[in-house]
């Protein structure tokens, strides 16, 4: 309504409107959704943010609330720096995607010249048959899950056996699943060390895999058995109540079961037609602008970005590229060519942290690794390189929140 | 109407300096939080210690593998982008 009657102006008005900066509109306030609409703003473009909950859980560090190491008010961020900076934030879920407007769930909408778009994942629990996350829950996003996991651990009797299973790729935080029976482990090792935890994966290698074994075998023998998809780890069914889970190969009887499913772009994404038949989202490497819909750009989890992993630290990485991309096109320019930075820590208990890295750039339509770049910490490092890298993993923590939410 | 549109954003966005290749990146761990924060240090020793860990030597954690995956032409850009205070 409002719209229709600037547009009656405009016609008055032309001169004034040709001055008007023009409008990026972001769906999604996480890691790259929030840290786009604030490089979008300092590069002089009017942003709106739209984000569908008033705070931010963290899913980095999320893994060490359950273990017990940190609460969950430290996962927690707002949006207030934005809006003093001068973003709109609008707290409300995007309902879909129009030709040039976003339609909000309570039926407004709002014009944009270009969207950006870091819409995270969507989980799928119905592709496990039996799976009820609350009986079994998957704690792959930060907030009840995380704690309701937490709650399971702490309520269970020693001697308990607890099953992980992580899923095929791709799917969010590589590393992920083996950080958190890592740090699980450790929970179980210094309050219930007559208990057990079953790794069972739905793949045959992981990220970081040589350094995550070495850690295990040296921090918790006998107590975490990883169990790789050749050796029955892919779970094909659960009965949820009787906390029974099943794999190709057999059965486990499980104290506490933490299933994670198998995931896709965010539903937003699909909503807008923007993912394709993998449930991802197919972007340019350049602009990330997206294959199916000109004028809208994605970022983060939800697209196929190649070499380059699902985490904070690349939709933090991602955003400010995509920003730089958004202001060249809207000046009329071609976006320059990019490279991208990517490092994941990972903790396997308090004070022991190991990383990965990546350069990438693009090439073939994907990110593609820089060759003879990135990699992982070296293996056999001495006790001090662990702790400096678990003191890393809490500086870059503090840093990108900083940078993405002010 | 759409090109003369598109026009007038072109003329309301000033163009900033664009960062080279990279260097954009850097703001993820150094931006204050602990790590070394990198604007108005000197574009030299910013350059100096990325050719440095590219070349073997020193003894970082993570920068050795990301320096690698840059030209000494790129490190020497990526170093005055972000030593610029901003």
């Amino acid at each position: 309504m409002r719209r229709r009657a600037l547009l009656g102006a405009a016609l008055l008005a032309a001169p004034a409107l040709a001055q008007a900066a023009p409008k990026v509109v972001v769906i999604g306030g996480g890691f790259g959704g929030a840290t786009a609409a604030r490089a979008l703003h300092r590069l002089g473009v009017s942003v709106t943010l739209v984000e569908r909950d008033a705070t931010y859980l963290s899913c980095p560090f999320s893994n060490a609330v359950i273990a017990g190491l940190r609460e969950m008010e430290a996962q927690r961020f707002g949006y207030d720096g934005l809006r003093r900076e001068g973003i709109a934030v609008v707290v409300q879920a995007a309902r879909t995607v129009e030709e040039r407007r976003v339609v909000l769930a309570d039926g407004a909408t709002l014009p944009f010249d270009r969207l950006v778009m870091a819409p995270g994942i969507a989980l799928h629990p119905d592709a496990i048959p039996g799976l009820d996350t609350e009986a079994m829950p998957h704690a792959w996003r930060a907030g009840p899950q995380t704690l309701l996991l937490r709650r399971q651990l702490e309520a269970m009797e020693d001697g308990g056996l607890v099953v992980l299973s992580a899923p095929a790729n791709p799917y969010r935080c590589p590393p992920g699943p083996y950080e958190r029976a890592s740090l699980i482990a450790h929970y179980l090792k210094t309050h219930k060390p007559r208990s057990k935890l079953i790794l069972l994966d739905a793949k045959d290698a992981f990220s970081k895999q040589r350094l995550f074994e070495e850690a295990w075998a040296a921090l918790y023998p006998g107590l975490l058995e990883w169990v790789p998809l050749s050796s029955g780890g892919k779970v094909v069914e659960v009965d949820a109540a009787a906390r029974v889970v099943r794999t190709e190969f057999g059965e486990h009887q499980a104290a506490v079961a933490n299933i994670i499913p198998p995931q896709s772009a965010g539903r937003i994404a699909q909503a807008a037609g923007l993912t394709d038949r993998s449930g991802w989202c197919a972007v340019d490497p350049v602009s990330f602008e997206s294959r199916l819909r000109p004028g809208i750009h994605l970022i983060g989890d939800a697209i196929i970005a190649g070499a380059m992993p699902k985490s904070a630290f690349a939709a933090n990485a991602q955003a400010r590229v995509c920003a730089e991309a958004v202001a060249a096109l809207l000046r009329g320019e071609a976006p320059a060519p990019p490279k991208l930075i990517n490092t994941c820590y990972s903790l396997l208990e308090p004070g022991y942290g190991i990383s990965i890295a990546g350069v990438y750039q693009p090439k073939d339509g994907l990110l593609a690794d820089v060759p003879g770049a990135g990699g992982v910490s070296k293996p056999g490092a001495p006790t001090a390189v662990r702790a400096a890298e678990a003191g890393y993993a809490e500086d870059w923590f503090r840093t990108v929140t900083a940078d993405a939410f002010g | 109407m759409r090109i003369f549109a598109g026009l007038s954003l072109l003329a309301a966005l000033p163009a900033a300096a664009a960062p080279p290749p990279g260097a954009s990146s850097c703001a993820g761990c150094h931006g204050g939080g602990g790590m070394p924060a990198l604007a108005g240090q000197p574009v030299e020793a910013i350059a100096g210690a990325m050719l440095a860990y590219k070349a073997g030597q020193g003894s970082p954690t993570v920068m050795d593998r990301i320096a690698r995956g840059f030209s000494e032409e790129e490190i020497r850009a990526i170093a005055a982008w972000v030593a610029a205070p901003r």
